[in-house]
């Protein structure tokens, strides 16, 4: 039952805030707090023993209204019970345009994600997978950049076609075993592993590509930079921290297990792409002026070397992936943050134009300087502990080309050092050519980045909690 | 057999009531009054049928459970349809009773195609609703391009009535009966080639009037020269009676020889998913942009024919309202604006934002976005498509269509969200309109949520 309280309150204060006009950002900032504590409660609960809870939804489909919370599901959960209320805090003395619409449909994409990572049922989880995107278009689309209406629009039509073909294949699997409960996870699974490999390997595709346009994946990558540029950073950061979890997330819970022969098959070919995403991304990164469209970039390199670790089927590299997925999360809502207090200081984003931070703004300096780090994978920070796993079970990949495959991606990694420090360097050091002396953090700016650099460094240094949370997980995920 | 009569009666009284009562809000009135009464002569028929079909005529009708709720529902959306563009018909002409009285005889044809079962009572029930859309398309006779309209559906459907006529005749010729149920003939392995012939000219005719592709060239020139508020109807009420009377021959009366018909029939809806789906992307107007989605919804609801199974049944009912209630909606909508074109919408969120709300909940619908009845619809006749085992290419392909429509629903959600201009309202918004709207809305979204309610009535 407390699980669908934590979809439950951001939907009701949603339709709150859609109604409080000025006082949303009130609404929105108590809401999440709330579901903070929501999720705190379900990890620790979720830490011995999964929980779950269901009741029927439309019998005569077979469908259920059912979430079940794991150790996975439930640090992806505190993920977003974290994030939105740093969202929140670091935007308090930011005036937005419509408050009330604003602080609404951020709400409701919080509730859409935590739908997604709590269904465990084929259906529901749809429901929430396209649900999330609703509110994130509007989102994007009356708030973002000069370009905003094609660019959203055209992530909107990326991710609804790969949605519509998973669609075909959640039907398919449901009709494989018809009963009251079709569309439960045990179902599906049981249904996608009784098929022959033939049938399998097209359900992985129809299934997999939904997933990789939300990780993003290379070639499927398209959309992401240019929506993460032109979106509002609140929205960015919900983008690139939680939505792109949905992606790697959906592969773990209903893709690996659902078709494991389609996946050995096709897995060889999933890492040469995420690796060439790796570099590919980097190489792109390295070029860019842009603040925002470099972290987007880096983003995908992270995501290439997630999902190359995902489908790498060793039990570390899954273990890793969990724990990185968190890490990410929390990293790039760091980087996203700066971005935007940056951009809100002097004005542009980009990298020639800046310089001299350390000088103008110094605790702005150490805070960025400690998320590079992190960013980068450095150790003492919780970065190097996931990278380090992912690599770790990359290596131990069964494929005869695993050191190849290892090797590349650490390329990716040195790569990632080069572009993440010369944005350091080009913003934070340097004279402060042009740049005007602007006042230092304020205070709910100091609160937001206090815990994420908290969270980095204290599972940089002690990452047990997160691990054994997510062990159960990740043994019971392997085949 | 209540409602055929009743709907029959309340057109006449409906017509003598524009001789005694001059004014046209009366007249609306009295007829929405009378529809209502209709819907419960349709609850009370359904609430007293039992398990067991009716049969009427010798045979010639044979009233079950599935078309009783089918005519329930449809009347159901009929009203809800007659409230919210009511005074939109009274703009349209002088004859305002006449035009109600039409569409009630046209629910007259919606009752006798969900429940015959002879060949006879098929055209019958065709050639009743076929008439008055003739008239309504060209109701408004200053304006040219609705007396083109009107001549053009006339022409064009009685070719098909034609091609329908001979169908049903080579059918005799092949069976010696005219009635689906008694086709023995098709447990037998001997087809002649007269039964086959007849089998696909009646898939012309009835693909004809439910605009598949390629006998769709009449639909976009008559839904847009028709007076909107007629247009609104034909599209979707009237589309999903010959739906149900097309699912109902192909299933009930050729559903033995399904292999023999289904590839030409899947031709059909790809061509249909495809011509609707890529010709509406580069309209201009909404209304014209309707009218191209109304091909491309059809082409989702022949998925229903395709299938021959009892999902397929279901899905057809939900797909029915679900398209009609949203489809309706929106039409109720455009017709509050001066400007059809997508421009006319700029703006529209800041303006009202009621009214952009309901709207978007629409597109919502018909693009198949979850938590909407739309979604479910589309869901349920794919599962249908499915569990037939063969059609899993066309429904990815359909599926992929159901993209390209998200690209022309959705710039109706970016000229009202996202565009800043100021669209001209005909009529202002009253508490009323208002109320039926949220409605209108709500209905979709609990379709969307549980579309038990409507299954549940089968």
């Amino acid at each position: 039952m407390i699980l669908t309280l934590l979809i439950l309150v951001p939907i009701v204060a949603g339709i709150l805030s859609f109604l409080a006009k000025d006082s949303a950002k009130a609404v929105a900032l108590i809401s999440s707090i709330a579901t903070l504590g929501l999720t705190a409660y379900i990890s620790a609960a979720s830490y011995s023993q999964p929980m779950a809870w269901s009741m029927p939804w439309i019998p005569r489909l077979g469908a259920q209204l059912s979430l079940y919370s794991d150790g996975m599901a439930a640090m992806l959960c505190l993920l977003t019970g974290i994030v939105m209320p740093v969202i929140f805090i670091s935007n308090w003395n930011k005036e937005v345009e419509n408050p009330g619409s604003f602080y609404g449909l951020m709400l409701l994409a919080q509730a859409g994600i935590t739908g997604v990572f709590l269904a465990h049922d084929a259906l529901l989880f749809y429901f929430f997978w396209e649900l999330a995107l609703i509110p994130v278009y509007f989102l994007c689309s009356i708030w973002g950049g000069e370009k905003r209406i094609p660019v959203t629009f055209k992530f909107f039509v990326y991710t609804f076609v790969g949605s519509l073909l998973m669609l075909s294949a959640i039907i398919f699997l449901a009709l494989q075993n018809p009963g009251a409960n079709a569309y439960g996870w045990d179902s599906i699974v049981s249904a996608g592993m009784s098929l022959d490999p033939v049938t399998q390997q097209w359900l992985f595709w129809l299934i997999f590509i939904a997933f990789a346009i939300k990780m993003p994946i290379f070639p499927f990558h398209t959309w992401q930079p240019d929506t993460y540029e032109q979106s509002p950073t609140s929205v960015t950061i919900i983008l690139s921290a939680l939505m792109v979890k949905m992606g790697l997330f959906s592969v773990i819970r209903w893709l690996l297990p659902v078709v494991p022969e389609g996946v050995a098959i096709w897995s060889n070919t999933i890492i040469i792409l995420s690796i060439i995403g790796i570099i590919y991304a980097s190489c792109i990164a390295i070029v860019q002026t842009d603040m925002k469209r470099l972290i987007a970039y880096s983003s995908i390199a992270h995501m290439g070397l997630m999902s190359a670790a995902a489908f790498s089927q060793t039990s570390t590299g899954m273990h890793g992936l969990m724990v990185q997925m968190f890490n990410h999360g929390i990293n790039i809502t760091g980087m996203w943050l700066i971005v935007s207090m940056i951009e809100q200081r002097w004005g542009t984003r980009d990298m020639t134009k800046l310089g001299g931070m350390a000088i103008s703004a110094p605790k702005m300096a150490i805070a960025f300087v400690i998320i590079s780090f992190a960013n980068i994978g450095l150790p003492l920070t919780n970065g190097f502990v996931g990278e380090f796993m992912l690599f770790n079970g990359l290596f131990q990949s069964p494929s005869p080309y695993h050191i190849t495959y290892m090797v590349l991606a650490g390329l990716g990694v040195i790569l990632g050092a080069v572009y993440t420090l010369n944005m350091v360097q080009k913003t934070t050091y340097g004279n402060t050519v042009g740049m005007t002396i602007q006042k230092d953090l304020s205070v709910n700016e100091y609160v937001g980045l206090a815990v994420i650099i908290g969270i980095i460094l204290m599972l940089g240094v002690y990452p047990k909690p997160l691990l054994d949370m997510t062990a159960a997980a990740a043994g019971v995920m392997m085949p | 057999m209540k409602a055929i009569i009743a709907s029959t009666v309340f057109g006449v009284i409906l017509m003598f009531t524009g001789l005694m009562v001059k004014e046209k809000r009366s007249v609306g009135t009295v007829a929405i009054l009378l529809l209502a009464l209709l819907l419960g002569v349709n609850i009370w028929e359904l609430s007293a049928a039992g398990n067991q079909p009716q049969t009427y005529f010798n045979n010639m009708l044979r009233i079950d459970r599935y078309g009783l709720w089918f005519n329930t529902l449809m009347t159901g959306c009929t009203l809800l349809y007659a409230m919210l563009v009511n005074k939109d018909i009274q703009r349209v002409g002088a004859h305002v009773a006449e035009y109600f009285a039409l569409i009630c005889f046209i629910l007259c044809g919606i009752y006798l195609l969900s429940s015959y079962s002879s060949m006879l009572m098929l055209f019958l029930g065709i050639e009743i609703l076929s008439i008055p859309q003739y008239i309504l398309a060209g109701s408004d006779k200053r304006n040219l391009k609705s007396s083109e309209a009107s001549l053009k559906y006339l022409l064009m459907g009685s070719f098909s009535t034609g091609i329908l006529l001979m169908g049903i005749t080579l059918l005799y010729g092949a069976t010696g009966t005219f009635n689906i149920i008694g086709f023995t003939f098709l447990q037998d392995d001997l087809l002649s080639p007269t039964a086959l012939a007849g089998i696909i000219f009646l898939m012309i005719a009835l693909g004809f009037k439910v605009s598949a592709a390629p006998m769709h060239m009449w639909t976009p020139d008559v839904y847009d020269g028709a007076p909107t508020p007629f247009t609104a109807f034909m599209a979707t009420v009237v589309k999903a009676g010959i739906f149900v009377a097309f699912m109902k021959l192909f299933s009930v009366g050729f559903g033995a020889l399904s292999n023999h018909w289904m590839l030409v029939l899947a031709i059909v809806t790809a061509a249909t998913l495809l011509v609707g789906n890529i010709t509406a992307v580069f309209q201009q107007s909404v209304k014209r942009m309707l009218a191209y989605s109304s091909i491309a919804q059809a082409g989702f609801m022949l998925f229903a024919i395709l299938a021959v199974n009892a999902t397929a049944w279901q899905g057809m009912i939900v797909y029915a309202v679900a398209y009609s209630v949203a489809t309706i909606g929106l039409f109720a909508v455009l017709l509050k604006l001066k400007d059809y074109t997508y421009d006319g919408f700029n703006g529209l969120a800041k303006k009202q934002p009621l009214l952009a709300g309901v709207t978007a909940i629409f597109i919502f619908s018909l693009a198949g976005i979850p938590l909407t009845g739309g979604f479910m619809a589309k869901y349920m006749v794919l599962q249908a498509a499915l569990e037939q085992g063969q059609l899993m290419w066309l429904v990815i392909f359909a599926l992929l269509m159901a993209a390209v429509s998200a690209y022309y629903y959705f710039r109706v959600i970016i000229a009202m969200y996202f565009k800043q201009g100021n669209p001209e309202l005909n009529s202002e918004v009253t508490g009323s309109d208002k109320l039926l709207l949220i409605v209108t809305g709500i209905i979709v979204l609990i379709l969307g949520i549980a579309p038990q309610v409507v299954i549940a009535g089968i």
